[in-house]
């Protein structure tokens, strides 16, 4: 067998199946590749060496079977895993073994995915580097002294050190889609409601997004199919089924894109891209004109208050979903002494408990929840939600799917955005639009700028996820996957 | 003009549980008052007609078949609580002893 950890998931379940490897020699190589480069990377909070081993055993048994039975995957920090540790990177769930596993860890169960371990986050996943991880930030992999995205830098990073195949993230504003850019690594959030947010530590509940990591396109159309579809534990997942999105993925990959209208942003031009960002974008847009796609431009006016609208509803959400971490049911209590109150004892808690942005944001939506403010920053977030989701539809009535850079920048050094928050934001200025309209889109590496990967996005309508899946494959086709140097 | 005040930062942890620090209302106050600023664009909108979207999905009343079905145990509930007593979760004292 060559190098197990080099090989996608799709070849590793393939061998597992035809018993040229077993699920336990695929789960130990990337355990132990974990073990020999995870003290530079930081991709893992925790690793289930025996849980892993234990669910591997039980497929080389033939106990479980299915499309990626045997191969291993990373877990965001932020999904609930019974028995296993899951703080959200956060120091307020310090220790937290859930008593229940999310839906799609169920489903990752029964397909025979073992676990590896839980991966790095900013905390809450609040924030696009891992810089506010409560437990130090993720390297990343083609660079160790630059972040590699967020908030799920962990899982993305994993994937680029070899030290998982597959990865699961949770998208709000761009965490699984940034992440992929910056690591060269393909990242895709489903539809919202195509994946269940049960046992999803909620952040902002009507943008939250469980969904894909890999190293290919076809890799994360087999893991979508997985863990996506209907469940009655979330009241906003889709009864409806799941678009065959490994047979798209599949017909992308054979590179013809014929009759394929790729529609660009007028408003996203000139926004503050670097020029190796856009040149790589530009390049990547002929290619799939070769391929046999058309472009379009199109406008979407309101996109540029897109920015904005998210950064008052997820805070808002956030502010009221935070409010569980009390002290009470689980996690950390600070200063119960026996004389202070509950109340004190909650502040106390909580002001230990939580880091810089997370407070910042649980302020934030307070003040933007309050009476006296809530018409004009919550309320009027939601009116031009409704626009932006308008913008989209109109531009899919013309165009099959919408692209552009994932992000307006390559991975930055640490420690470059940290004191002015609203920079950092600025990370998920072509991620955000998505997010309020709820469709689904994925983040596809396109080319090197300055040695670094950038990724090239595709947009496709609510439950229109195999679109993007066709133009992603379509365009790894032609462009190639790209290997960060050795670690 | 600033948006936000140090004093109404201040009020907000308050109402958000939150011990700031005095070091922290500080800062605080400077970094929301700049995202503030960026955010309030969002007036410009000419949006009076518009209906607000709370989340993209249309289902309404959404029900299962009332099927029972297991749930966490008293234990396992209570697993991950700091304080725990006879069963139930422990919390410091909600009034003072006077009243």
């Amino acid at each position: 067998m060559s190098d197990l950890t080099k090989m996608s998931a799709a070849q590793l379940a393939k061998a597992i199946a035809g018993k040229e490897a077993s699920a336990v020699e695929v789960t130990t190589a990337h355990l132990d590749r974990i073990a020999a480069v995870d003290d530079q990377v930081h991709a893992f909070l925790h690793v289930d060496r025996e849980g892993a081993l234990a669910a591997a055993a039980a497929v080389d048994r033939g106990e479980v079977t299915g499309p990626l039975a045997g191969v291993p995957i990373a877990v965001k920090d932020i999904v609930a895993t019974k028995g296993v540790p899951t703080t959200a990177a956060s120091k307020i769930l310090e220790g937290w073994r859930p008593p229940y596993d999310a839906t799609i860890v169920e489903r990752l169960r029964a397909a025979g995915l073992p676990m590896l371990g839980k991966t790095n986050m900013d905390e809450f996943a609040m924030g696009s580097s891992t810089e506010y991880s409560a437990y130090g930030a993720t390297k990343n992999p083609w660079d160790l002294g630059r972040i590699p995205g967020g908030s799920g830098g962990g899982s993305s990073a994993s994937l680029a050190a070899y030290e998982a195949p597959l990865a699961i993230g949770t998208d709000t504003g761009g965490s699984i889609r940034q992440p992929g850019a910056v690591t060269g690594t393909v990242g895709a959030k489903p539809t919202y409601g195509g994946t269940s947010r049960y046992g999803l530590i909620a952040f902002s509940s009507s943008l939250d997004t469980p969904g894909p990591c890999a190293r290919t396109v076809e890799d994360a159309a087999l893991l979508h199919s997985v863990i996506a579809g209907h469940d009655w534990r979330d009241s906003t997942s889709i009864p409806k089924p799941v678009p065959d999105v490994v047979g798209a993925a599949r017909l992308g990959a054979t590179g013809d894109l014929s009759g394929v209208k790729l529609g660009i942003v007028k408003e996203f031009a000139g926004d503050g891209s670097e020029p190796g960002v856009l040149s790589a974008f530009h390049e990547s847009l002929e290619a799939l004109v070769k391929l046999g796609a058309e472009v379009v431009e199109v406008s979407c006016p309101h996109f540029q208050y897109a920015l904005p609208a998210y950064y008052l509803i997820a805070p808002s959400e956030a502010s009221s979903n935070l409010a569980r971490f009390d002290g009470v049911r689980y996690g950390l209590r600070v200063g119960d002494d026996g004389n202070r109150s509950l109340e004190e004892v909650m502040s106390l808690t909580r002001e230990a408990g939580f880091g810089p942005e997370v407070k910042r944001r649980i302020i934030l939506g307070t003040y933007a929840l309050s009476s006296g403010y809530y018409d004009a920053y919550y309320g009027q977030a939601q009116k031009v939600r409704t626009l932006i989701t308008r913008d989209f539809e109109s531009a899919f009535e013309r165009v099959d799917v919408l692209v552009s850079p994932t992000t307006p920048f390559v991975a930055f050094p640490f420690g470059s955005r940290t004191s002015d928050p609203y920079q950092m934001y600025l990370a998920d200025l072509f991620t955000i639009p998505t997010n309020l309209y709820g469709g689904p889109a994925i983040s596809v590496p396109c080319g090197l700028s300055e040695g670094l990967p950038v990724g090239f996005q595709v947009m496709a309508p609510t439950m229109a996820d195999d679109r993007m899946y066709r133009v992603a494959a379509a365009l790894e086709s032609a462009v190639g996957t790209f290997t960060p140097p050795a670690l | 003009m600033a948006a936000i005040s140090r004093e109404e930062v201040a009020h907000l942890a308050r109402l958000s549980r939150l011990a700031v620090t005095e070091e922290e209302l500080d800062r605080f106050a400077g970094q929301l008052d700049v995202i503030l600023q960026s955010v309030a664009r969002i007036g410009e909108v000419a949006a009076d007609d518009i209906p607000p979207t709370s989340h993209s999905v249309p289902l309404t009343n959404v029900y299962r078949d009332d099927v029972p079905v297991p749930c966490l145990t008293q234990e396992e509930a209570l697993s991950g609580a700091p304080d725990a007593f006879e069963g139930r979760f422990r919390v410091p004292r909600i009034l003072d002893e006077e009243d």
